[in-house]
């Protein structure tokens, strides 16, 4: 297993997954591409997490992310979708700078509580504006890649799934590297007690601001893909359950491998979409079932379950959220 | 000084019923340290309840006061019931966890629910107003309003009050304050903590039901109830301070007044003046109005 | 009068039965044609829209398969095909119906998807159904946008959009010769809600240009509670309150708006109320003026059509039908037409989806809520007539009878194709032709 974890072994893996890509039934691959999209937003509050820290207003650089990019590509016509990654990394890694700062005094619950408030009032505020459709929303064209226009629709899910899978599988190297590197494990230490770390002369906010800008970048790129797959946005992207979603899988996940990131989420759209449509009227009762049976039975997350067998050892990427709380009261 | 009047009344018949719900997850969050997602689903619970109690004394033609009394009854003892056998059931199996984990559980309960009231209930809306009309209508100045709606305010204060004393001037109450405290230490005098949680949570719960079954005669008991309540009472108690009986109070007053006062102001701005007080609190004051600064481990 | 229209029915269903059986319909039996659905089946709209329309489509496909359904759809199924039905919920906002889209045609392999009530939803939907080349049928949302901002070949919208409501509203009162120097607004803080206030605030401003907006509220989607807006707006005391609500929050807003006088005060005007009746009952004030967002429900014309589609979902589901019913019922309809239309030009043989989206294409068909015909949106989205009532209590019956109805055509209320529907109320409406 641990030679999966290298870097360059990771990179292969995203290769084969692009070129699986090749063969899968058209619906596994859209499927897979909201998967991914998601499993890249859920991957930065997995980084976030670390310091201990769990935002459930990721919804804010999502919107800002996806509102940017679709903006910028209507009004310039903008549509290569590298750029639009790129793009919606930016425009969330932007405002991640300004709130970033802000939030990293707050810990706990309040720091969950502020950023849910401020992608509500980010909410609020699109809903009022009718320049970019109120509540409904608008449409964007269709993305192109170094342009090249994909009109065959296989041909164009094909070139979406790609994409998507290649942003989070960097993402994902790009993740694994930082959380084996000295900021990375520092941010451990702010999770087990940031006093002790601000003793220690380091600054516990900065840690907790950057890996804020981190899940905020991702978060960001990962709007500017749901956009893409979808060609369409709507204030929903910033409303509390979205987000509350994306903190769903990054708990499905667990913390402690960055592929269970990407299965959790390919898993609860699964769940989800085959439930809506045998059981239309009673799907939300199979999905809250399903998260509590992983919940019960995975208490890890469903990454446990091929890493579990090295839990005992040093992986600095491993730790175990609430291992050592014994109450659910501190 | 009309306008004025008319915002402070209608606040605070806003506030009141906000305030009941708000009381209940507060109150839960202090003890059991739970975010509980699945009390909008509880407030929901209350109000069909409430509303097929009604229908059935109206169809027997028992008088409306009675079915009233029972209403609020049966949605207070069903909830009580349910919630303590929820916590005993499922939420104990995951204590120890992470907060967030809790959190997500009581989401995972909010589907649920969700689905089960409407596999019991259906889709059909269920109207029980007769309640609505008991108290008549009462003129101030040149607006009628509801009797119901005012009997409202005193009913909040009274649940208030009531948990306040419970908790300040009771033994039990006294032994929930040494739990919300410390629950070691309240265990290692022989406290049994399991059974305060599942007080408290199912205390929690009912009066979150209490509130649905208040607010069932006056709107129309159909799916989708839940989820908006839960994001308003959210904002309440994080602004008066997560397990505060005060704060709640102070919370539910403020909601209700800014937002009676934006409708007759400035109605664009409805929407989000709530998240931006909730914003503007936890800026200054992150642990809310009411909640005292905690001690912590080194 | 009845007697006579049923009578002709009957024959006319007579004669089209011996036409299809000497037909010699190379469909074969087992051939079936998969439709997805999608409509509410839970949250907030699917007790006023979504299940109303979930048991209208069943309601007509099972018809439909049986071949009970009166000339001139009154073939098995489409074109002898029966129909399959998936029926999916559209509850969960629109990124989840894209990818629910998807899988329907490409998973579920159905051969046209026909559904959608949120205007959202429409809007997202539609791009993605125009690049996978798959029939996509919209039957309710409300949003003009959909074909003002946009061409889709493969995207028809079988009902007209929300504008019609708010048009015949203002034209039904200045008919009715009401009072309206002060108007004041109450609609859900969304799409649905702002774009209906300003289609009725922009056409009372060509036909009743003196009335003043007093007080203008957008309560939350779904807040349930009115107690503010309504002190609000019985302080206004302006002549006519307009509302869009629907739902369960519409009925919030009347049990408490009626004990505290506000329809003693104001003449009440909702656009889209027509569903809330069968709940409300007594407690809907008498004198309210309503639309159904079409010739609908109690509002419907006496028809072949409409006599076998009243009672007989009334009879089945054990409610009246109401707007979305009617709504779900006509797409269908719409869409079999299309279908038996490609099937007489190919030779019977189950149509492409080229095929019957050039049959579909500013066709027209007959439907219980009367004739459809698609003739905006280069013959993709179509116009209808509509009716507006007052309501009155029917301590009989026990229900709300609607009375003092007058009928608009299609032409009088819809804009004429080309022009965007506020730019056409704004420019005073101009083509409009009513009878």
């Amino acid at each position: 297993m641990k030679i999966l974890s290298h870097p360059a072994a990771m990179l292969g893996i995203v290769l084969g997954f692009v070129l699986l890509g090749r063969v899968l039934p058209a619906w596994t691959l859209s499927l897979a591409t909201v998967a991914a999209s998601n499993s890249l937003i859920a991957l930065g509050i997995v980084v976030l997490a670390r310091t201990g820290n769990v935002s459930f207003g990721q919804g804010l650089f999502y919107a800002a992310g996806g509102y940017g990019v679709a903006l910028i590509a209507n009004s310039w016509g903008l549509t290569d979708a590298v750029a639009q990654v790129m793009i919606g990394a930016v425009c969330g890694g932007l405002l991640g700078l300004v709130i970033g700062p802000l939030i990293s005094r707050y810990t706990g619950i309040f720091f969950g509580m502020l950023t849910l408030a401020l992608s509500m009032v980010l909410y609020g505020a699109l809903v009022k504006t009718t320049a970019l459709g109120g509540s409904d929303g608008f449409n964007v064209g269709r993305p192109t890649l170094f342009g090249n226009v994909f009109t065959d629709p296989r041909e164009a899910d094909f070139m979406l799934y790609s994409v998507s899978v290649i942003a989070t599988g960097l993402a994902g190297v790009a993740a694994t590297v930082y959380f084996r590197s000295e900021l990375g494990l520092m941010s451990l230490a702010v999770r087990a007690n940031n006093l002790r770390v601000e003793y220690l002369g380091i600054s516990a906010n900065r840690i907790v601001a950057i890996n804020f800008v981190i899940a905020a970048v991702f978060a960001g790129a990962s709007g500017a893909l749901s956009l893409m797959a979808q060609r369409h946005i709507d204030p929903q992207f910033a409303y509390w359950t979205t987000s509350g979603e994306f903190v769903f899988v990054a708990i499905l996940a667990g913390y402690q491998s960055v592929a269970a990131v990407f299965v959790a989420s390919l898993a609860l759209e699964l769940v989800r979409s085959f439930s809506n449509l045998y059981l239309p009227n009673t799907w939300q009762l199979v999905l809250g079932a399903f998260l509590l049976a992983v919940i019960l039975f995975l208490p890890l997350g469903i990454g446990s379950l091929w890493t579990s067998t090295k839990r005992k050892g040093s992986e600095p990427d491993a730790p175990a959220p609430g291992a050592t709380v014994t109450e659910p009261a501190e | 000084m009309n306008l004025f009047f008319t915002i402070v009344i209608d606040g605070l018949i806003e506030a009141s019923w906000l305030f009941v719900v708000a009381l209940g997850l507060t109150l839960v969050f202090g003890v059991l340290k739970i975010l509980n997602i699945a009390h909008g689903g509880f407030y929901a619970l209350g109000a069909y309840l409430a509303a097929t109690v009604v229908t059935l004394f109206a169809a027997k033609g028992l008088p409306p006061a009675l079915g009233f009394v029972a209403m609020l009854l049966a949605a207070a003892f069903v909830a009580l019931a349910v919630g303590v056998m929820l916590e005993r059931g499922l939420l104990k199996m995951f204590y120890g966890r992470d907060e967030v984990v809790l959190l997500l559980v009581t989401y995972a309960v909010f589907l649920l629910l969700e689905d089960i009231t409407k596999l019991i209930w259906g889709v059909n809306p269920i109207l029980a107003t007769q309640p609505y009309e008991l108290f008549g209508n009462v003129s101030l100045g040149k607006l009628f309003y509801v009797g119901y709606d005012l009997v409202l305010i005193p009913v909040a204060m009274a649940s208030g009050l009531g948990v306040w004393f419970a908790l300040n001037r009771t033994v039990t109450g006294k032994i929930v304050s040494a739990v919300i405290h410390n629950p070691e230490i309240s265990a290692s005098m022989g406290v049994k903590i399991n059974r305060i949680y599942a007080l408290a949570f199912g205390f929690g719960l009912m009066l979150a039901a209490f509130a649905g079954a208040l607010t069932a005669p006056k709107i129309s008991v159909q799916p989708g109830l839940s989820s908006d309540v839960i994001i308003l009472s959210f904002a309440i108690v994080v602004i008066g301070g997560l397990g505060s009986v005060e704060g709640a109070a102070v919370g539910a007053i403020l909601v209700g007044l800014a937002r009676a006062a934006s409708v007759h102001i400035f109605p664009q701005g409805e929407l989000f003046v709530i998240y931006l007080i909730m914003a503007i609190v936890l800026m200054i004051r992150p642990e809310g109005l009411f909640q005292r600064e905690t001690a912590r481990r080194i | 009068m009845h007697s006579l229209s049923a009578h002709r029915g009957r024959i006319a269903l007579a004669v089209a039965a011996t036409a299809l059986t000497i037909s010699t319909a190379p469909v074969s039996a087992q051939e079936t044609f998969k439709l997805g659905i999608v409509t509410f089946l839970s949250g907030p709209a699917a007790e006023s829209f979504g299940v109303p329309a979930r048991n209208g489509a069943t309601f007509t496909i099972d018809e439909l398969n049986k071949g009970a359904v009166p000339a001139p759809h009154n073939k098995v199924g489409f074109g002898g095909m029966k129909i399959e039905p998936v029926i999916i919920d559209e509850n969960g906002g629109a990124t989840k119906q894209v990818q629910e889209l998807r899988n329907l045609y490409q998973r579920d392999n159905v051969d046209a998807v026909l559904g959608y009530i949120g205007s959202g939803d429409c809007l997202a939907v539609s791009p993605i159904a125009e690049e996978l080349k798959k029939l996509l049928v919209l039957m309710d949302c409300g949003t003009p946008r959909i074909f003002e901002e946009a061409k889709y070949n493969y995207v028809f919208r079988t009902a007209s959009h929300a504008t019609m409501d708010n048009v015949a509203l203002i034209r039904y009162m200045k008919a009715k010769n009401i009072k309206m120097e002060t108007f004041s607004a109450i609609n859900q803080d969304y799409a649905w809600g702002q774009d209906s206030k300003a289609d009725f605030v922009a056409a009372a401003g060509q036909i009743f240009p003196n009335a003043k907006l007093a007080t203008d509220l957008l309560p939350k989607f779904g807040a349930g509670q009115y107690g503010t807006e309504i002190s609000a707006l019985v302080g206004a005391e302006s002549d006519v309150v307009y509302s869009s609500l629907w739902g369960g929050d519409l009925q919030a807003f009347i049990l408490q708006s009626a004990p505290r006088g506000l329809p003693k005060r104001s003449q009440l005007v909702f656009s889209a109320a027509d569903h809330v009746l069968p709940a409300l009952g007594d407690k809907m004030p008498d004198g309210t003026i309503i639309g159904a967002r079409g010739a609908y429900g109690l509002m419907s014309r006496k028809s072949v059509l409409n006599d076998w589609f009243f009672p007989g979902f009334e009879k089945t589901i054990g409610t009246y039908p109401v707007q979305a019913a009617y709504r779900i019922n006509q797409s269908i309809l719409g869409l079999k037409n299309a279908i038996e239309k490609a099937m007489e030009k190919n030779g019977g043989k189950k149509p492409t989806t080229d095929e019957i989206i050039a049959a579909m294409t500013g066709s027209q068909w007959e439907s219980p809520g009367g004739l459809i015909k698609m003739t905006l949106g280069d013959g993709h989205q179509a116009t209808q007539p509509i009716g507006i009532s007052r309501t009155k209590y029917n301590p009989e019956k026990k229900r709300v009878d609607l009375v003092d109805i007058q009928y608009f055509n299609a032409e009088c209320v819809n804009p004429p194709p080309g022009i965007k529907s506020l730019d056409w109320i704004k420019g005073g409406m101009q083509g409009a032709k009513c009878e």
